[in-house]
């Protein structure tokens, strides 16, 4: 099976803090991590590929520190990782970056399937997967939570996708892409032996020069979309009635009415 | 990849810009001026904070569209699942009503579906002006190629000016295929929507980061401008039967022996709520510390009527499925009454579940976050304050 898992370096959001007389993020000490979401899909492209045989191949467009998401992955047991990086692809959206990934991985050339992550938890569109799918004219198969079977040699795929009223089983042909949801397994640690092959991997970089692209279709020019604006949400205005009495239960009576009085309970 | 322009004369080196980064690709380094390093990604989140406006994004050059004015009216994308609408294209439709009514402009519904004209005169009766109707065996559950071509095919020929989607798994698989056969801006998950004054442009709002940040995002340049947008975040108009309007029939693009999906069974998942559509959810977090937590939950959810949500660290810890995640990485909601027993209340869980008219905070920490936005809060142990309130809520429902 010849994989492709596209990822993204994110900052973990988690750990982001507002400062709460300026209304800022506190970026001061937040790490820059693989996307949770993208630790999934290369969990499977993994698991897979120890089943089937053959190699995954691990793909980034970002500046150069992305190198160290890259490296990560390929700790975990991606075979190859190559990073897309040139100031021409800065302020790429969702389409322009679609559009670069989908050119990077027209010259990887063979593929089987394509992994990706079901949103990033920076900028949480789920776009960039569906974009990618659609530029190289292949099935998409987004939200999976399973993959029931996989089946090179008939070309087929049959997954679960988690959509609203529960799980939608699916057949498509090959080659595809999937998004994963967190449902699909639990990504492994890297190993000792993977950590030190992720230092000595060499990890190609290309630019713009190195793909097939328009370069009126790549980075800010390419983008349809344009950010305007960004601020800090306004706070909810909850003025909290905390319930004090003697005891639990009276606390809880309490509430109880206050519930019952704003005619919600049924 | 920097792409930040600093004014060197302008910027005092004051330090705000820095707090605004989300890529912390800004320092000082004990120089006088600002310095951006590689990990800029352009988002523009440094320049409204800059008391100098010292810094600024370079200008795009402007493509050449002769016939950007040729896009016209607001077009909706109602789902359906083997016949039936779902609620979130009925707000869309409430909210395009709005929209068109700016513009001056009329409401055009698609529907694409397998004997689906109810579904046509439902959207007319929640507001649509016209709808267009692909009825045909192939469209009759979602599948990405058949409808992302049909869609593909209505816009090209008659070339809206707005297009919006709900942004559920259908909504967002479509919306991402279709804008980019299309080569036009998609804003994704947006919460709420406006028409610039002088441009009319559709603004486009919606949190990133977690909800840490709003931002606004334009689409100039190209039509349609589309955009997701999230569940329960409009209100579900009134539906009125009186209302006039038109149904066009058009044809499917494709054949049944050209599409390379089945969809072969749909599980649902018995005896559950939907947290999606849940009048009242009762939400439970780390607090509860263990799988067993949940049955304090589930009793209480059950007086009330309600669904059981979860935290991402609930989640996480593996006591309860991924398809009760409210928040960031779960699902949105916006329920009448929201009861987080246990949650501290991350700004990642906010951005889930804000919006719920009434928040009621079960925590024993009284600093939680949870409370700063919660309408009514008990500070104490859940173990004991959850059956206390289910049996209080017992005694004055007669369960």
């Amino acid at each position: 099976m010849q994989a492709i898992v596209c990822i993204k370096q994110v900052p973990d959001t988690t750990e982001v803090k507002i400062d709460p007389e300026r209304g800022t993020l506190i970026r001061e000490g937040v790490p820059s991590i693989i996307n949770p979401f993208d630790t999934y899909a290369i969990e499977e492209a993994l698991r897979w590929k120890e089943k089937l045989g053959g190699k995954v191949t691990v793909i980034t467009m970002g500046p150069p520190q992305a190198l160290n998401a890259l490296k990560e992955a390929v700790a975990m047991g991606a075979d190859e990782a190559i990073l897309l990086s040139d100031p021409a692809f800065a302020g790429a959206d969702t389409w322009a970056t679609a559009y670069t990934l989908a050119a990077a991985i027209r010259k990887i050339g063979h593929f089987d399937l394509i992994f990706c992550g079901r949103q990033a938890i920076d900028g949480d569109t789920g776009q960039v997967g569906p974009g990618v799918a659609t530029q190289l004219q292949i099935n998409q198969l987004t939200y999976v939570c399973k993959i029931s079977s996989l089946d090179l040699a008939q070309k087929r795929i049959e997954v679960e996708r988690l959509v609203e009223e529960g799980k939608e089983v699916v057949q498509s042909s090959l080659p595809c892409l999937i998004t994963v949801v967190k449902d699909i397994n639990q990504p492994r640690y890297p190993t000792i032996l993977g950590i030190r092959r992720s230092q000595k991997v060499q990890i190609p970089i290309w630019t713009s020069k190195d793909l097939e692209v328009d370069p009126a279709l790549i980075g800010l020019n390419g983008s349809p979309t344009r950010v305007v604006k960004i601020e800090t949400p306004p706070a909810r205005q909850g003025k909290c009635q905390i319930m004090q009495a003697e005891s639990v239960e009276q606390q809880a009576e309490l509430l109880a009415e206050k519930l019952l009085a704003e005619k919600i309970i049924v | 990849m920097a792409l930040l322009e600093i004014k060197r004369d302008a910027c005092t080196g004051c330090g705000l810009c820095i707090d605004a980064c989300p890529f912390g690709a800004l320092s000082l380094d004990g120089e006088r001026i600002i310095k951006v390093s590689e990990a800029c990604t352009g988002c523009g989140a440094c320049v409204p904070v800059c008391p100098t406006a010292a810094l600024s994004l370079p200008e795009v050059e402007k493509k050449s569209v002769p016939d950007l004015n040729s896009y016209q009216g607001v077009w909706v994308w109602v789902e359906q699942n083997n016949g039936r609408a779902s609620s979130i294209s009925w707000e869309m439709i409430g909210e395009g009503k709005r929209l068109a009514e700016k513009r001056r402009t009329m409401l055009t519904a698609c529907v694409l579906g397998h004997q689906a004209e109810h579904i046509a005169r439902e959207a007319i009766a929640y507001g649509a002006d016209r709808v267009f109707l692909v009825d045909d065996p192939t469209l009759k559950v979602y599948r990405t190629d058949p409808y992302a071509r049909c869609l593909v095919e209505l816009v090209r020929k008659y070339k809206p000016e707005i297009f919006l989607l709900g942004a559920s798994t259908r909504g967002r698989d479509l919306a991402g295929a279709v804008a980019t056969y299309l080569y036009t801006g998609l804003t994704a998950d947006c919460t709420g929507l406006e028409i610039e004054e002088g441009s009319n442009l559709l603004l486009q709002i919606r949190p990133a980061f977690g909800g840490n940040i709003m931002a606004t995002i334009k689409c100039e340049n190209y039509r349609p401008q589309m955009a997701t947008v999230r569940h329960h975040v409009f209100e579900m108009p009134v539906p009125d039967h009186s209302h006039q309007g038109q149904i066009v029939r058009e044809k499917p693009v494709m054949l049944e022996e050209q599409i390379a999906t089945r969809v072969l069974d749909l599980i649902v998942e018995k005896n559950e709520i939907n947290i999606a559509d849940a009048k009242i959810i009762v939400s439970g977090g780390r607090g509860l510390k263990g799988p067993e937590g949940f049955t304090l939950i589930h009793e209480l959810a059950e007086v009330l009527g309600g669904a059981v949500g979860a935290s991402r660290a609930a989640v996480d810890a593996g006591w309860i499925s991924y398809a009760h995640q409210v928040g960031q990485t779960g699902r949105t909601v916006r329920p009448d009454l929201y009861v987080a027993c246990g949650i501290s209340g991350a700004i990642q869980h906010q951005a889930g579940m804000r919006t719920s008219k009434i928040i009621v905070a079960i925590n024993k920490d009284p600093e939680a976050p949870i409370f700063q936005i919660a309408d009514y809060g008990i500070v104490g142990d859940l173990f004991s304050v959850v059956p206390a309130l289910t049996r209080a809520l017992k005694k004055r429902l007669n369960k």
